[in-house]
């Protein structure tokens, strides 16, 4: 096993040009498991934990976040409330002050805590290799299955950046505790006033995250008639109709965390709650 | 096998090491620090706890290799801290320690949150020390040590 720690950004860009099959190590919370438990060894690692290019994180109306922001700067820095919940239910503060964003998009577990929000956001991804330089990955199109994000090889994350989406936001996870859990299933809703979008993104109940599109159209046409400007007082019945569409879109599977019938359900309540709790945010 | 240099407790360490090897590893196996317990191997409990440029991280989840050029304290390296020291002290005076293999984890932790927040709440307590598991105390004996620690440094 040989471990390259490139000092700046194109050194490891010309580190993975000359061997694409490197494995790259961020905040180590899944490669670090995988390796002290001899699940993987790979022959060639390339450290780009600590590289100051990656680490910046401009925010305003305009967020742009590196790949190697952790959990725990971005919880502490960004204002998008989907995302700030997200990261603060990653693992414990070790885990948020090691884990990255970039991690989390080249990880790129239906699981992953911060996917759903970034989905919600509607947030780009910008990927980087020395040989094409940098390209641009909506979200919609970056994860190709499980563990499969859009990155060819030589590439790597550099960061993700999306437009500030206003107070009306919630991200809803449901696990066995508040800590160190992998979500069961996970909900994030953005119902940007001024914009006038409603993204409402489902983790760990499918093979990606998915987008609920027939309950954003529902929740838009509800903003549309009652204004944009104003709360949002869902009926019962909108509400359980609202719940109905995204259960509908879920995909859930049985797994040692779960059956899909209680991921369906599940999925289901969040959605009401983020209907009450965005539509009455201003 | 590669030779490795870290920074541990404000002194330079040199060893032979895996390039491969968790820092915990490398900590305890090759420089015989084993204040930092090997416990879950994979960032549950919390008990191979350290500072890593001021942060607190689990050092099971660091690699050892790329942890050159980084400050790195233990919890041997706090024998001087004040925070530690009240710490310490409080998890004495407060029955927080049983078996104690989760105790230098737990100091570590608790030395990070106190140098940040002197009096926290209990919930800010609870999400600060949410990644140290203790299978022995149930728990309220730590977070009273804090409460005392907190109130020793005014």
């Amino acid at each position: 096993m040989q471990v390259s720690v490139p000092k700046s950004l194109d050194a490891a860009l010309g580190l993975l040009a000359e061997d694409p099959q490197a494995v790259l190590l961020a905040g180590g919370t899944d490669l670090m498991v995988a390796i002290n438990f001899g699940r993987t060894r790979p022959e060639h690692i390339v450290s780009i934990a600590r590289l100051p290019e990656l680490k910046e994180l401009a925010t305003g109306e305009q967020v742009r976040c590196g790949a190697g922001v952790t959990y725990t700067r971005l919880l502490e820095r960004v204002r998008d409330r989907a995302l700030v919940d997200a990261a603060r239910t990653v693992g414990s503060p070790q885990i948020r002050n090691a884990g990255t964003l970039g991690g989390n998009l080249g990880t790129c577990s239906p699981a992953g805590d911060t996917l759903p929000s970034l989905a919600a956001l509607d947030a780009t991804i910008t990927v980087a290799s020395q040989r094409s330089g940098e390209r641009r990955v909506p979200f919609s199109g970056w994860m190709r299955g499980p563990k499969k994000p859009a990155l060819e090889p030589g590439e790597l994350v550099l960061r993700a950046d999306w437009e500030e989406a206003g107070p009306a936001q919630v991200f809803l996870k449901a696990g066995t505790r508040n800590a160190m859990v992998i979500a069961v299933a996970s909900l994030a809703m953005v119902v940007d006033r001024a914009r006038r979008t409603v993204r409402v993104a489902l983790g760990s109940v499918g093979p990606t995250i998915i987008r609920a599109t027939a309950a954003e159209e529902m929740a838009t046409g509800l903003l549309d008639e009652g204004g944009w400007e104003r709360p949002l007082m869902p009926t019962e019945a909108a509400q359980a109709r609202f719940g109905e569409l995204v259960a509908a879109a879920a995909r859930p599977i049985d797994d040692q965390r779960g059956t899909g019938a209680y991921r369906r359900h599940v999925i289901a309540v969040m959605a009401r709650r983020a209907l009450q709790r965005t539509g009455a945010a201003p | 096998m590669t030779q490795l240099r870290l920074t541990v407790n404000g002194a330079e360490r040199e060893s032979e090491a895996w390039p491969g090897e968790s820092l915990l590893y490398f900590l305890r196996e090759r420089l015989g620090l084993f204040g930092s317990k090997n416990a879950c191997e994979q960032g549950e409990c919390g008990s191979c706890s350290v500072f890593l440029d001021g942060e607190l991280v689990c050092s099971c989840l660091v690699l050892a290799a790329a942890a050159e050029g980084a400050e790195i304290v233990t919890v041997e390296g706090l024998e001087d801290d004040p925070v530690a020291a009240a710490v310490r002290e409080a998890m004495v005076a407060a029955g927080g320690v049983q078996c104690g293999f989760c105790t230098p984890g737990f100091v570590v932790a608790m030395t990070g949150l106190l140098r940040s927040n002197r009096h926290p709440s209990d919930l800010e307590t609870r999400e600060a020390l949410s990644g140290n598991l203790c299978r022995c105390t149930g728990y309220v004996r730590i977070f009273e040590a804090v409460r005392q620690a907190g109130e020793a440094l005014g």
